[in-house]
């Protein structure tokens, strides 16, 4: 971005904090870029003709007699083709030693789209992975975070789904990315062969914090021109959403906002909602998917981050380690997909809400099973026979690196509930009863044997 | 509000995202309409809060580009709506704008649009005659809008009485044409048509009389209907985490309700949601007329990522159109999803008014505000002796789930229903996760709302309803003394108590919204069902051991629910009662 040639210089800053400064300037427009030392800062507040830049490379060095230019327009990127297979930093400047791209500017954090020219997402999008498929089937146009406490591999996972979607481009918005973790999914995209349908805009560790407050903007911008220009299916990934939100409130903070729980600002639910709500189907087929990390501390999920995420996205995806089997799951209990009543069922064979439901249900007994073992109470027959049930169910379904399709996954779940239990146990409406479950011998024919036999 | 001789103009001195400082130079009053040019675009703002010579208006556009020095007009007017035939199956924006009728992809900043039909023709018949006295509210005529009657009256806005000096003939109007002139004692005559304006912050008033709610207003959810009814003319509240099933329960709402007309603010949540009311509604049934449920609902969407400020203005919308409806002797359902997001609107407008903040930064009034919006519902016997009712329902989205918090704290104080949702049963998909001993219906201590219970539905029905709750609270107890005792620990009483409890939980509590059948329970069938749990309780059983008892109730449990998928009465609905019989002769005693 350069500057031109009438535009005023200002030498004379009046304040200056951690994020942000201020000095006195006229014509000013609210949310425009300004150059300030060298740095791109943007304005945040206009109090007559005291303007306070909010500074995204932060403000160390920055002297009181700094050169100080507005550029008269807020934060833009130039959209073509030819971001396909790029590398850009939070700013939309290249990061892979690429030319510049050419195409039409276009302001970032663009208006919304009307509610009533979206459509009602209704393509399923299949992962292989049956703790999401089966339980939490994701669809096109949905947005979703991964909960994940830090340890667990929620940006491989996350590469995993993206590679399977079958999107037309994927977006990488990352955010306090480990240089690690960035060649990390350089590579899986590369091995994939997908590069040259995969944009990225990357803010590294090494990167100041407040430049992060750009990258969800960025990607969303590109992903609006592929889904809205182009028609295609988009999908967006952000990681981690978690560290987004801390640069929002190192902001607010030096803003002087006051703030409300965990030190976030008041805003954050609406801060957090205009970048989810971009997610969106339209009638045309083009499609915007977020799939996003948000990282918890210790599994807290009443934390400000994670609570105010769950109210916006359509469901999570909570990462967690089954000690029992020594697998990473997608716990069942914790996630959700809210989607998933459009597509089960309907996309996939008819026993599927059911199933997915009794599993679930029986894997919540034996959880019960197990705290009732921790107080060192006996167990019945139909507890353990959920535990042995939910470790199974675990290693076959829950766990994340099972790759089968959604028939699998609804039959391994009859050849379980057959295995462990009775028809009445499990509880399912008749008709599915007759048609879905398993002929072999199972807990009731077992029993049938031992009652004869004991008989004869 | 009086028109003022001129117009007050001024200019932008400050801005702060959303709020923006603006010198005036004239008269201005509080919650007055302004519009700020950004160049050629007009950002429709609010004032409110007023400290001469500077306005504090917030904005409902996004203030980007916007310079000091921008000019202001102010309108003269608060926020109105337009009241008029045309506002069913509508999709309104907060300020009332069609967005139908908007163009292209994304919502332009500065984009208004005339919210009804103004060309469209309605069949107009009279109802009053020449020389009557009339007031405002007074039914001039009628035009049937969808399918139901839509009362065309005497503009609520006019103070006093008029005699009816001459009304329009039995004929095809659109909603601008001359319907009647009307005058006042002085001898000016006053002309009116179908529409007319209101300003949404302020309840019209023009009824007799609010008497206390008595009548259930059937919801087809079992678990509000039986244990915790609300009335027609109530007021109710769900509080519940992310995830636990407040949108799914408004939306069974919004589809079953027993209500003339419906109502929806979708006030700060996800697009997608509105998307499926667009999308269901006008291919869905009402059981009740047979007709689309679309032709019977408003929405009012001002999803999360739509402009904060129009959040608040959007349940004063909708409570407006609401109250318009109930003018006209109509049962109307308002739900509002969620008020956290329309609380949470008001504090980010607070803190940047930098005002004195009260607990979690919410302002100090908030209480007060939640119950002057719930004070808005009500049963209404209106100035010509009919009744009319506005039943509102809001969801609250407590941070963290903690219902130690402002926003639920006050509503609390307000809301005579409590369906308080929980994250263990949702977390079981014990749907719909509302907890039964937690929650509360204060209409089943009125003696009017027992009366009519128990003469409509059945002459027990309240000590059912009482003995209900007391089998859901024993067997709570016996399932934590089983927890701490241990299985063995305790006698298999208690397991048949808590089993028992069970019965309710999995036949009468839980229902699916998503099954076609299931979804929706009318109250004939809700007694039956009752009936049978109950019957099943007050059955002596005999069992050897504590496990014989859990796999015993599976099977009554299993028979029930393939009761409750089976359409009423049919045969595969009398063929699982006749299962559930045999097993209940195993183990009966005498
Ligand atoms: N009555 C119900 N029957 C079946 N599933 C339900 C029911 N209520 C909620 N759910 C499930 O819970 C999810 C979340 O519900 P929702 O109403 O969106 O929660 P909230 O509005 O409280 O965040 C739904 O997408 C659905 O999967
Ligand atoms: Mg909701």
């Amino acid at each position: 971005m350069e500057t031109q040639a009438f535009q005023k210089i200002y030498t004379r800053i009046t304040n200056i904090t951690k994020a942000t400064c201020s000095l006195k300037a006229a014509g000013v427009g609210y949310e425009e870029l300004a150059i300030v030392h060298g740095k791109l800062a943007q304005v945040v507040k206009v109090i007559g003709d005291d303007i306070t830049l909010q500074v995204f490379g932060g403000t160390e060095g920055i002297p009181t007699n700094a050169e100080v230019v507005f550029y008269g327009k807020p934060p833009s990127l130039k959209v073509s083709e030819s971001l396909s297979g790029r590398f850009f930093n939070s700013f939309g400047n290249p990061i892979d030693g690429g030319p510049d791209v050419e195409g039409e500017e276009r302001e970032i954090g663009g208006p919304t789209v009307n509610p009533v020219r979206r459509k009602q997402p209704s393509e399923l999008i299949a992962t292989g992975i049956a703790g999401i498929d089966l339980n939490n089937t994701l669809v096109s146009g949905q947005k979703i975070p991964f909960f994940a406490d830090p340890d667990q591999p929620y940006n491989q996972v996350m590469a995993m789904v993206a590679l399977r979607a079958k999107a037309d481009k994927i977006i990488l918005g990352g955010m306090g990315l480990t240089n690690d973790d960035y060649l990390f999914f350089k590579n899986v995209f590369d091995n994939a062969g997908a590069l040259d349908r995969i944009v990225s805009f990357v803010n590294s560790t090494e990167d100041p914090p407040v430049e992060r407050l750009l990258v969800p903007d960025m990607a969303l911008t590109a992903a609006e021109y592929y889904a809205v220009d182009k028609n295609q299916s988009v999908l967006v990934l952000l990681t981690d959403m978690t560290l987004y939100a801390d640069a929002l409130a190192i902001v607010s903070n030096r803003m002087d906002q006051i703030p409300s729980k965990d030190s976030m600002p008041g805003s954050l639910y609406s801060d957090l909602a205009k970048i989810y709500e971009k997610a969106v189907q339209f009638p045309e087929g083009g499609s915007i998917t977020i799939v996003a990390v948000t990282t918890l501390s210790g599994g807290d999920i009443t934390h400000a981050i994670p609570d105010n995420t769950g109210y916006i996205t359509e469901g999570q995806l909570f990462l967690r380690k089954d000690t029992d089997v020594g697998k990473v799951i997608v716990d069942p209990f914790r996630s959700l997909s809210r989607l998933k009543q459009l597509v089960i069922g309907e996309k996939t064979r008819e026993d599927h809400p059911k199933v997915m439901n009794a599993a679930v249900r029986l894997f919540a007994d034996a959880s019960n099973a197990k705290t009732k073992m921790e107080n060192g109470f006996d167990l019945t027959d139909y507890d353990e026979r959920t535990l042995d049930f939910a470790k199974e169910y675990s290693e076959k379904l829950l766990a994340i690196d099972v790759n089968i399709d959604i028939d699998e996954m609804l039959d391994t779940g009859w050849y379980l509930f057959n295995k462990y239990f009775t028809k009445a146990e499990v509880g399912l409406k008749e008709e599915l009863v007759q048609k879905y479950w398993p002929e072999e011998e199972g807990l009731e024919e077992k029993r049938q044997k031992e009652k004869t036999g004991s008989e004869a | 509000m009086e028109e003022k001789g001129k117009q007050t103009k001024g200019k932008v001195r400050s801005i702060i995202a959303n709020l923006v400082l603006v010198d005036v130079d004239g008269p201005i009053s509080q919650n007055e309409i302004c519009y700020i040019k950004l160049g050629n675009t007009p950002l429709m703002a609010e004032v409110i809060k007023v400290a001469e010579p500077t306005a504090y208006v917030q904005v409902f556009e996004s203030t980007r580009g916007l310079s000091v020095g921008a000019e202001v007009e102010f309108s003269g007017h608060m926020l109105e709506v337009t009241l008029a035939p045309g506002i069913l199956s509508r999709n309104f924006d907060g300020l009332q704008n069609d967005l139908d009728k908007m163009e292209g992809v994304f919502l332009k900043r500065g984009e208004y649009t005339i919210p009804l039909d103004e060309e469209k023709k309605w069949d107009f018949k009279p109802l009053a005659k020449e020389g009557d006295n009339v007031a405002a509210g007074s039914w001039l005529g009628e035009v049937t809008e969808n399918y139901q009657p839509h009362k065309i009256m005497v503009p609520f806005k006019l103070l006093g009485n008029y005699t009816l000096k001459s009304l329009a003939n039995e004929g095809s109007y659109t909603i601008k044409d001359k319907i009647a002139v009307i005058t006042d004692k002085e001898g000016n005559d006053i002309e009116v048509t179908m529409m007319q304006k209101w300003p949404v912050k302020v309840p019209i008033k023009v009824f007799e009389s609010k008497p206390r709610p008595f009548r259930l207003l059937e919801t087809g959810v079992r678990t509000i209907d039986t244990l915790n009814p609300i009335t027609e003319g109530g007021t109710g509240f769900i509080p519940g985490p992310f995830g636990s099933g407040k949108t799914v329960l408004q939306h069974a709402l919004s589809k079953q309700a027993e209500a003339d007309i419906v109502i929806v603010a979708a006030c700060g949540e996800r697009a997608n949601e509105v998307v499926e009311i667009f999308t269901e509604f006008p291919e869905l049934d009402d059981p009740r007329t047979g007709r689309k449920l679309m032709e019977r609902t408003t929405i009012i969407a001002n999803t999360s990522n739509m402009p904060v400020a129009a959040r608040e203005a959007s349940v004063y919308t909708a409570m407006t159109l609401a109250e318009y409806y109930r003018q006209m002797g109509l049962k109307i359902l308002m739900l509002a999803d969620s008020t956290s997001r329309w609380a949470q609107a008001l504090r980010e407008m607070s803190n940047r008014m930098e005002e004195l903040p009260g607990p979690d930064a919410y302002p100090m009034d908030l209480t007060a505000i939640i119950s002057n919006f719930y004070a808005r519902a009500g049963y209404t016997y209106l100035n010509n002796g009919e009744t009319g009712s506005i039943t509102f329902i809001g969801t609250v989205s407590p941070a963290g789930g903690n219902l130690k918090e402002p926003v639920t704290e006050a509503t609390k104080k307000v809301g005579r229903c409590f369906y308080a949702l929980s994250q263990d049963r949702a977390d079981s998909k014990r749907y719909p996760a509302v907890d039964p001993i937690d929650s509360y219906s204060k209409y089943l201590e009125y003696d009017e709302v027992k009366e009519y219970l128990n003469k409509n539905i059945h002459e027990n029905w309240m000590d059912n309803i009482e003995l209900v709750k007391d089998i859901l609270i024993r067997g709570r107890e016996s399932s934590e003394q089983i927890d701490i005792l241990g299985d063995d620990g305790v006698p298999i009483d208690y397991h048949i108590s808590f089993w028992k409890s069970e019965v309710i939980d999995f036949v009468i509590l839980q229902q699916d919204a998503f099954d076609e059948i299931d979804a929706s329970t009318p109250i004939e069938r809700q007694r039956y069902m009752l009936d049978k749990v109950l019957e099943i309780y007050r059955t002596r059983f005999e069992f050897d051991s504590f496990e014989d008892v859990a796999q015993y109730f599976k099977r009554l449990i299993n028979e029930l629910k393939q009761m409750n998928y089976s359409k009423y009465d049919s045969d595969k609905f009398k063929e699982h009662e006749k299962q559930l019989e045999q097993i209940m002769e195993e183990r009966k005693v005498a």
